[in-house]
């Protein structure tokens, strides 16, 4: 019998008036995978995170989280049954203290504060955190404020973890955090789905790539093929640079 | 979490005494009823920061659930003359079911949309009541005059009654605001206040959290309506439906410090005696006095504090950090 996919997107489309930011995707994540997307500004990888997350409804298409539908479900229904996401401008709660805003998260599968507070310090340490948690979230720098993000999402205790861009903008030591973090919440089980720009990451955390331009999925596999393939590197230098090659 | 200090414990204790053997110390009424409206806006305050400061609802309508409490519990003891007591609690329960009626479609208006949206909704209930015949229009509803005793919710001979049942509501609305703030749905009110996408995103169902917001703060504020009417025994829509005892409340909360438990008490406590005494000593001269003595101070408290004076105290301690 086949194994069911984590993760499966059938022909999602999604289109803002004429715009199609999302034609026809397909591609599917086995658990405990780590699988990238790629693609220039406007590719429309945020907008299938969220319709895979239930924020936008698509237009038309299908997604399956274990075999179970998921689109057309509100948002929080989705994470309740194990997918978690981070966004790409910074989501956290600013008047609230680090181990509040992840205490927050945890509370979703808790009923009473004090087994949330529990879990959310044994996060917050996981996450490298654990100093911070009585800063306010808007006290934090950039990094910390990506990492409070990330382990906000670990507390709702998810299955599939979706991060969108959780390493622009950051110093190289700080890349390096959240690779060899990313790269630790694989080892605890979990599922993970980034949308990256920082290639450096993309090439040593992912087992698989997809990559997107105008809303199409243009290629799909292993991040070494997909970086010498003539269609991804027009995609991202254009076609004079691809003909000079 | 937030868990209460030994200092504010003594704090508590030394107030609720103060209050507690106040109206004993004074024979003056006018000092009593000053106390006793202060009691009442604490309350509404409370019940309003439920939504406003914790949910980040900014409710200008609170005026009808005020209203619908008072008319309710007016309505059945004069029609069916049921006691004010299951009139307080069905005023309640109506009032929320009208929150959740009116808050549902609202669900994903925020901000100064949500305002204006409040504001709309308290002006259509005060043009019904102004012109539904059944409970008298703009006529009002004159109560019975019934026998004094706590069981019809009358007291004619003194003030001290009203005083020891409003101080009570006060305490039960402080108390369910302390429930909610230290437990799971008051951080669900705050991430949702911060924004609806980071609530949605840790799982939180929106629409069900707001609208048990907007029902806990609509049954409050019934139960103070349903009191209002037991102490003056006249209601009429310009008394229980107005907009400026909306934005009172609305003013009082966020002087006194939004999102905290005991911020709008100690906004009622600042706000309502400024604003009685001005009008008892400058008679109709001094309409309009104490608002601007209220705008004087929201705008200091705005510029130097924006949590508000009970922030002022809070604050000291955390600013370290």
């Amino acid at each position: 019998m086949k194994k069911v996919p984590c993760l499966e997107v059938n022909g999602i489309t999604k289109h803002f008036g004429g715009l199609y930011a999302n034609d026809h995707i397909d591609f599917s994540v086995e658990e405990g995978e780590i699988v990238s997307i790629i693609g220039p500004n406007g590719a429309g990888k945020s907008t299938l995170f969220n319709c895979i997350t239930g924020f936008y409804p698509p237009n038309s298409g299908k997604a399956f989280f274990f075999g179970e539908e998921i689109t057309h479900r509100r948002a929080d229904t989705i994470c309740k049954m194990g997918v978690a996401r981070t966004f790409q401008v910074v989501q956290i709660i600013g008047d609230m203290t680090v181990l509040e805003n992840v205490m927050t998260g945890a509370l979703l599968r808790y009923a009473n504060v004090g087994p949330a507070v529990k879990k959310a310090e044994e996060v917050l340490a996981f996450a490298g955190l654990g100093e911070k948690k009585d800063f306010l979230g808007t006290a934090l720098t950039i990094a910390d404020k990506k990492r409070l993000e990330v382990s906000m999402a670990l507390a709702t205790q998810p299955k599939l973890l979706m991060l969108d861009e959780s390493m622009a903008g950051l110093t190289m030591v700080e890349l390096r955090g959240m690779i060899d973090l990313t790269k630790r919440i694989r080892e605890k089980g979990i599922t993970l789905i980034v949308v990256e720009h920082v290639m450096e990451a993309v090439m040593e955390i992912s087992d698989r790539v997809v990559v997107l331009n105008s809303g199409k999925k243009i290629m799909e596999g292993p991040p070494k093929e997909v970086v010498r393939h003539p269609g991804v590197i027009q995609a991202y230098l254009g076609e004079r640079y691809v003909v000079s090659q | 979490m937030r868990k209460l200090t030994l200092k504010q414990i003594c704090g508590g204790i030394i107030a609720f005494i103060a209050v507690g053997i106040f109206p004993l110390l004074t024979t003056n009424t006018f000092a009593q009823h000053v106390v006793i409206l202060f009691f009442m806006f604490g309350m509404m305050g409370v019940a309003w920061n439920i939504m406003g400061g914790y949910a980040g609802m900014f409710s200008f309508g609170q005026v009808a659930f005020f209203g619908i409490g008072a008319y309710t519990s007016s309505f059945l003891l004069i029609t069916y003359h049921v006691t004010p007591w299951i009139g307080l609690i069905v005023g309640g329960l109506v009032a929320a079911l009208v929150g959740a009626a009116i808050g549902y479609p609202c669900s994903n208006l925020r901000g100064h949309y949500f305002a204006i949206a409040s504001i709309a909704f308290g002006e259509i209930v005060r043009t019904h009541f102004n012109n539904w015949k059944l409970i008298g229009a703009a006529e009002g509803l004159s109560l019975p005059m019934l026998n004094e005793g706590f069981k019809n919710f009358m007291f004619h001979s003194s003030k001290l009654p009203y005083y020891y049942i409003m101080l009570t509501f006060l305490i039960i609305s402080l108390g369910i605001c302390y429930l909610i703030s230290t437990s799971k749905i008051g951080y669900y009110l705050r991430a949702i206040k911060e924004s609806h996408d980071v609530a949605k995103v840790l799982g939180i169902n929106v629409v069900r959290y707001r609208l048990i917001a907007i029902m806990t703060s609509a049954f409050l504020t019934a139960m103070a309506g349903t009191f209002y009417a037991q102490y003056v025994l006249y209601i009429d829509p310009e008394s229980v439906m107005l907009l400026p005892i909306s934005i009172q409340i609305v003013l009082i909360s966020m002087l006194g410090g939004a999102g905290s438990v005991m911020g709008p008490v100690v906004g009622a406590a600042i706000l309502i005696p400024i604003s009685e005494v001005t009008r008892v000593w400058l008679g109709h001269k001094g309409t309009g006095v104490d608002m601007l003595i209220y705008g004087f101070l929201i705008t200091l408290i705005s510029v130097y504090q924006p949590k508000g004076v009970w922030g002022l105290f809070t604050n000291m301690g955390k600013r370290a950090k």
